[in-house]
Formats: structure tokens, sequence, C-alpha cells
């Protein structure tokens, strides 16, 4: 006993010697809202999960550029169509001490799908999870789907003792009981950093995690967050050089970045997509002068909109050269995207109006277009240009913007499709194609839960039926060639209309190096301070 | 006097009732909180049993009449977005405003008065009438723009203050102060001040015109005919006669301070129960809305309602005409 003391001293003076000077480094940051809530399985949101995937871990994660690393498993194989074994890392410790073993990920998986949890669309990916023994696990899904491991990115894993010791075996509900749920302002996960702070609208503070199994290069020992919702307090409180980074800034305010002092804009383009569609369902359009019947049942007209509408100039005018104008509704980042398709319609305002002529609609028309005015990178803008390109060819667009809830409780499924034009935008939360075949380019079908994002029901059946075998199939070549065909059905009868990727915008203090991930989300472990 | 106190508390419950029935009844078209509290890839199956469950669909008054008798036992419900009760959010917030709003209000009383009086007595002097064309700045441009002038000044080419939070609070348990820190006081500079500039201006112009006012009348010019000092006839006799309205005005703009106070949240980021409706509105949380609106009304109508009884208490022609009440 004695004599291992000794060594442990020993060990511990040597550590000392050889570490670097333990420096503390504090990472100040501010994002526009705060986290609603600490359960990771309370919001299905990107920002929210992508924060937490700082104390909270996955079985698997994604690197800088996105691409799937093993996290709390080390591998994982498909043993059968519908049977995956993963081997659990060993060794990993909860912060408080706790190992980390298979029956947290059972725990984990089972609380998702609670009644409170918003994470119930990753619970349904899984069938059953078996043990095999504490670091093997066998799990089954109820259909064979080769992506499955994409989407456990999000579903993070909670330490089973933990959540029981303190009654938070289900997921935070939105009613919830009045004390609220012990998860909702308490963390203990298996990331590098622990929640020590959580104020709302005031900080959160990370404090670094010594016990982190995995070796990262980050130097940052303390990651303060503070929300500041109005763009100009928050710019101006990267220039008073009081924090290291800040996003969103507003694309206007770039050029006043790069001439201040000691802090740059960091911009890159977003996994995000901001599309156009069209309501290609109803016999008669909702708003419009047109009636009794429906122009953009006819391809001729969805045509003449999409070869009217300069993407170049958006982008020059209102992204400020920021945006990448796209012809696919996914991005670079997404798997699945296919360089070969992106080619953006052609602008030709000629064209356009000899299509529409043909159509029948050589006078145009008019139509009401929905837009949401503070959910996207200038969108009502975008809106507004697009609505005056569409002018040039004698279509009249009325810009009907407005905030986000508005916006979204307007056009969505629950209040039944309630537009006739719309922008919108999508990321897909699993990085892949699939994902956007499904929600957006397959028919509606509430009961297959596919199509629901398809606000303006473009179907057509072989797409529908190209993206199930998408979902099933294993070998990634003809898995792209399926994906290929579909995106190609789509863009030829111009079933949405691709405007362009939208720009990551943050704002950095000069000397901190860290990576802007795609879907805009901080990890800290690539945080280094200078 | 007990019937006179009973006849405006009546009065005070009718406002309150009205006052959550509109903020009630406003919420209702603000848009679809569902949508705020999932994420996109949310089906639309469990966005119903969701609405279901928070009482969405049950008809409007149901949904009034649960809120309106929650809110007498001071239960606001959950709050959707921070999933907390309202009640405990409101509790956490309100020292934050509290703080400001005292600061703000002391600060346009320390500052409008003396300027007021000055301006009053040197009407033409090029110092009056700077602080005159000054408060005119004061009055027209508009709070946020103020806020967003001093903190480019201050805190980005000056860097000398901090352009955001409350800085370093400390917790006395029920209670948070930035009173007790060096960061805590610094940060109270910037937005305490333009939160008392407009109020500072009221003041200053109120003021001024009392006193100029008072200072016509003819008690002022017996007082310089019995030989009383200048100096004296200008703080004791012209002062205390112009404050009365001053003192009512001052009273009833605490109220509106703190109400105010949500712009000036908003810019300085400051923790208070303003900077938690703005975000309740994006966000439509609904019960935080209702409640903010609920606990505003309440500190109007609190305010009111001690104001009459004091004029009751000063003022006895009120008293003769009691039978006649109802103004």
């Amino acid at each position: 006993m004695l004599n291992r003391k000794k060594l442990l001293a020993a060990v511990a003076v040597a550590a000392i010697a050889f570490a670097t000077p333990a420096m503390a480094k504090t990472f100040k940051w501010a994002f526009q809202g705060s986290l609603s809530t600490l359960d990771p399985h309370g919001l299905n949101e990107t920002f929210l999960l992508g924060t937490l995937g700082n104390v909270y871990e996955g079985l698997v994660d994604y690197d800088a550029d996105l691409q799937l690393i093993p996290a709390l498993a080390e591998s994982w194989e498909i043993v059968e169509p519908t049977k995956w074994v993963f081997k659990l890392r060993k060794g990993v410790k909860f912060h408080d001490g706790q190992d980390f073993t298979a029956d947290d990920v059972i725990f984990s998986w089972k609380r998702s799908g609670t009644e409170g949890s918003d994470q119930k669309v990753r619970y349904a990916l899984i069938a059953d999870i078996k043990k095999i023994d504490d670091h093997t696990i066998e799990v089954t899904t109820p259909a064979p789907n080769p992506l499955m491991a994409q989407d456990l990115v999000f579903l993070k894993i909670m330490d089973k003792e933990w959540s029981e010791e303190h009654g938070s075996v289900e997921a935070t509900n939105v009613k919830g009981g009045d004390e609220g749920n012990y998860a909702n302002m308490h963390t203990n996960g298996t990331g590098p950093f622990m929640i020590t702070e959580n104020t709302q609208d005031v900080r959160t503070v990370f404090k670094r995690y010594d016990g982190y199994w995995k070796d990262i290069k980050s130097n940052v020992t303390e990651a303060i967050m503070t929300p500041i919702a109005q763009d100009a307090t928050r710019v101006a409180a990267l220039l008073s050089g009081e924090l290291d980074l800040v996003f969103p800034v507003p694309v206007q305010d770039w050029k006043r970045l790069e001439e201040a002092e000691g802090v740059e804009p960091l911009t890159g383009p977003e996994a995000r997509t901001i599309f156009l569609g069209m309501d290609q369902f109803r016999d008669e359009l909702l708003y419009s002068d047109i009636k009794g019947k429906n122009p953009f049942k006819d391809k001729r007209v969805r045509a003449a909109f999409a070869h009217a509408i300069d993407l170049e100039t958006i982008k020059k005018r209102v992204m400020r050269g920021a945006s990448t104008p796209t012809g696919l509704m996914v991005a670079p980042q997404i798997n699945g995207f296919n360089e070969a398709l992106n080619e953006p319609y052609k602008y030709d305002p000629e064209m356009s109006k000899k299509l529409l002529a043909e159509a029948g609609y050589a006078d145009g028309f008019t139509v009401t277009m929905d837009c949401p005015n503070d959910r996207y990178v200038n969108d009502e803008r975008i809106c507004q240009a697009v609505a005056s390109m569409l002018a040039k060819v004698g279509v009249k667009v009325e810009v009907f913007a407005q905030t986000k809830s508005k916006y979204f409780g307007k056009v969505l499924q629950q209040n039944g499709y309630d537009t006739s034009f719309y922008l919108l935008g999508w990321t897909p939360g699993s990085i892949d194609s699939h994902n956007v075949l499904s929600n957006i380019m397959s028919c509606q079908n509430v009961d297959a839960k596919v199509g629901l994002f398809n606000l303006g029901n473009y179907c057509n059946a072989k797409v529908d039926e190209l993206t199930k075998q998408v979902e099933k199939e294993t070998d990634q070549a003809k898995r792209q060639a399926y994906i290929d065909e579909a995106f190609k059905i789509h863009k030829d009868e111009y079933g949405h209309l691709p405007l362009h990727q939208q720009p990551l915008s943050w704002g950095i203090r000069e000397g901190v190096d860290l990576a802007q991930r795609g879907d805009n989300v901080l990890d800290f472990r690539n945080v280094v301070l200078p | 006097m007990i019937s006179f106190i009973a006849g405006r508390f009546a009065q005070s419950i009718v406002v309150m009732l009205t006052v959550g029935l509109i903020a009630f009844a406003m919420f209702r078209f603000v848009g679809d909180p569902i949508n705020n509290m999932v994420g996109q890839d949310t089906t639309a199956e469990q966005r119903e049993q969701l609405r279901e469950r928070l009482g969405l669909n049950d008809p409007f008054y149901v949904q009034y009449a649960r809120f309106a008798l929650n809110a007498v036992q001071g239960e606001f419900g959950q709050s959707y977005f921070h999933r907390r009760p309202v009640s405990e959010l409101l509790v956490e917030r309100m020292p934050a405003t509290l703080e400001l709003s005292l600061i703000g209000a002391v600060l346009a009383l320390v500052v409008g008065v003396p300027a007021g009086v000055y301006t009053a007595l040197n009407r033409n002097g090029i110092l009056s009438n700077l602080i005159m064309s000054g408060s005119l700045l004061g009055v027209s441009i508009p709070t946020f723009l103020i806020g967003i002038i001093l903190i480019l000044v201050f805190g980005v080419v000056w860097r000398v203050l901090p352009t955001f939070g409350r800085g370093d609070v400390v917790d006395l348990g029920w209670w948070t102060t930035g009173f007790l820190t060096a960061s805590g006081l610094k940060s109270l500079i910037l937005p305490s001040v333009t939160l008392a500039l407009f109020q500072l201006t009221l003041i200053m112009r109120l003021v001024r015109a009392e006193m100029l006012e008072v200072l016509r009348t003819d008690f002022i010019k017996f007082a310089k005919a019995r030989g009383i000092l200048t100096r004296s006839i200008h703080f004791s006799h012209a002062l205390k006669n112009s404050l009365v309205p001053v003192i009512t005005i001052t009273g009833l703009q605490l109220g509106s301070i703190i109400a105010f106070a949500i712009i000036t949240e908003t810019v300085f980021q400051w923790p208070g129960m303003g900077l938690l409706f703005i975000q309740a509105v994006l966000e439509v949380d609904i019960p935080v809305m209702a409640a903010y609106l609920v606990v505003i009304g309440f500190v109007f109508v609190f305010i009111n309602f001690i104001v009459d009884i004091l004029y009751f208490v000063v003022d006895p022609r009120l008293r003769a005409d009691r039978a006649g009440s109802g103004h």
C-alpha cells in the first residue's frame, strides 16, 4: 500500500514536471441565442445538439469536415442487412467517474423514445439493442438502413446510473413537472467539457474535463458562451475585444470586421441549401389571379421561373458575393452530392418569356410568394430579388414576408401547406442525400412520414421508388447511381428551384485557431487559443 | 375612506382581468409555438401530440380561464422555450431589471431636477441653451440608437466599459446583485445612462416649466417684496411648489422605466425581464409573454392605486366629493 502511494506520488511529480505549465485559457464566445435545455434528448436542433456535443457524445461523431468518425463506438459492422454489431470504447468515464458501458447505450436509446423526447425520429431507427457483453452491442433496425450510423451522431449517450439516481430516466418534457427534469439543468457526459454553470440569456460555462479519453488539440481550459441576441451588440462585443468568437455576423458587417484591427470574418459555405418551391398539386392556386387551373402544374412554367432567376446577381447584390449558387438540392458537404449535376439552371429571360408564351401565359400572371424574414441569411431580400427578376419576364410576384414562427405556421403540413410559392432552406441532419429525397422530393404521405416538407407536393413515382432503394442499398456505387438518377429526374422536371448555399458567417479574434463546421456547429475540440 | 379604497381596488381587479385577457388574446395571433419548440425533422404526428398535451387545441375561453386562475396563484405555467416554470424565470430576472430601473430613475432625478432648476433660473445663459438643445436630442433620438452610440464610443473606440451583460453578480440567495462587484458596477453604467436619458430630459423640462410657472405667481412677487433672499425664494418657495407634479409624474414614470427597459435590455443583452419578454416574442413562448404583460400591468395598476390613495390622503377635496367618485 505504502509503495503504491509512493509510486503514485512519483508519477504525479513526474507528470507535473513534464507537463507544459498548465495555463488557464478561457475561450469567450457569443451566439445569438442560449441553450434552451441541457437535456440532449429534449430538443432536436442542430445548434443545441452541436454545442452539447462538447459535453455529451454519441457512438459516432463528425470531424471538422463533417466526416463520420468513431466516438464512443470503436468500430462497427453490418452483419446482416438489419443487424449491426458495435464494439464500444473501453476505459471511457463519465464526468462523475462512472464507467461507460453497453447498459448506458441501451438506456439512452430507450430514453430517447420516452414521451417528452424530441429524438423519437432517431429512436425509431432502431428496433432493438441487445447487450452481448459490457462493450459489445447488437443493434437491430426495422428495415435495412445502411445509413443508420450516420444518424447516431446526435443521439447522445447519457449515464444510466446518474440518470436513475437523479430521477431523470425520461427525456425533458416541454410541459414537464414544476421542478423540471434534473437533466434539463445538469449534465454528465463523456465529452471533453463539463457544464458548470448555465444561466439562460446570461452565460453557460464549460470547464475542461481532465479524464477525457481522447487526445485533442484544444488548449482551452474553460469556455464561456454568452448569448447576445442583437446583431449590432454582438459585433460590437467582438470589436471591443471582450470576445474571441461571435456568430452569426451579418453579411453587411464583414467589411467592418476586415477593416478593424485584431479581428476578422471567418466564412465558408454552409451545408444548408436555400431553394424555391411551387404548389404542384392543387387544381387551382390559392394565391394567384389565374382561376380554374394551376400554372405550376405545367413544367414549362416552372422552367420559365428557373431560367428567369439570375443566381449570380443574387450572389453579388444580395449576398455580397458570399453565397454558392447551386443546381442541386444538396450541398457539397452532403453525402451523395455530385458535382456533375450541380450546374445551376441557365439564366435566360428570353427563353423564359418564350416558355411562358407556349404555356399560354404570354401576359404573365400574379402569384404570392411566402417568405420568412428572420430565418435564413437575407431571406426577405432574396425573395424581393426573385420577385423583381420574375417581373422582367412578366410574372408579378407579391412577396409576403413574415417572422419565422408565422411563416412556418402558415406553410407547413399542420396548416395544410397554405402556400403557392415559397422559399425554404434545408440542412439534412444526417448529412446524407436520403434525408432530402425523403423529406422534400418524395410525394407527400403523412402515414409513411415521407414528403412532409415537400410543401408543393412535387410528386414522381420513379423518384419515390429510387428513394426507397437509396434507403436500402448498401453498395456505395449503386446507391450513388440511384441518388444521381433521382436528382436528375427532379432537376429535369424543375421540381424545386435550388438557389444557393448560404454562407457561414463568424467573426473571430485574430490568432484564434478553430474549425468552422459546415453545419454551423462549434466544436471546442478544435479550438486553439494563442 | 374604506369604500373609496374598496372601489379603487375593484377597479384595479377589472383592469387586471382586462390586461390579462388582451394579453392572452393577442398571443393567439403571433404564430404557432409548436414550430419553435421542435426541430425540422419532427413529424406532424409528434407535433399534433404535443399540441394536444399543451392544451392548444382547447377552445379559447377554456385556455384563458385556465390561465387566469393559475395567474392569481402566481402560477404562469411552464415556459415552452426554457422548459422551466415561468414564475421561477421571472423571479430570476427581476433583480436585473429592478436594479437597472432603480439606477436609471435615480440618475434621471439626480441630474434632471438640478438641470431643470438651473435652466429655469438662467433662462438665457449659454449653458442653459446648451442643456436645452441637448435635451432635445435626448427626447428625439430613439433609445436603441443612444445605446448603440454609447457602445461604439465607450466600448469599441475607447474600450473602457463593457458592452453587454451584467458582469459578475453576487448571489444573495433570493436576489442577485451587480452592486457588489467592480465589473457589475461598470456594466451598469452604459445601460442605466441609456435608460435614464429620456426620463432625465422629461423631468428636466417638467421642472423647468413648473419653476417658470411658479416664479410668475403672486406669492413669489410678495416674497420678493418682503425682501426674502433670492436663494431662499428659489429653493424653498419656488422649487418646493413645483415639485408636487414632478413627484407624481416620477412615480408614474417608474412603471414606464421598468417597461421601457425592454429596449435597453435588448441592446445591452441585460438579462432582465425585458430581454426575457423579447426572446419570448421571437420564440412564441406564450406563457412567458402573458406572464410578463400581466406583471407589468400589475406594476402600473399597483403604482396607480398607491398614487390614488396618496392623493386621498394629501388632498382634502377628494374626501368631500367621494359620493360622486369614479374618476
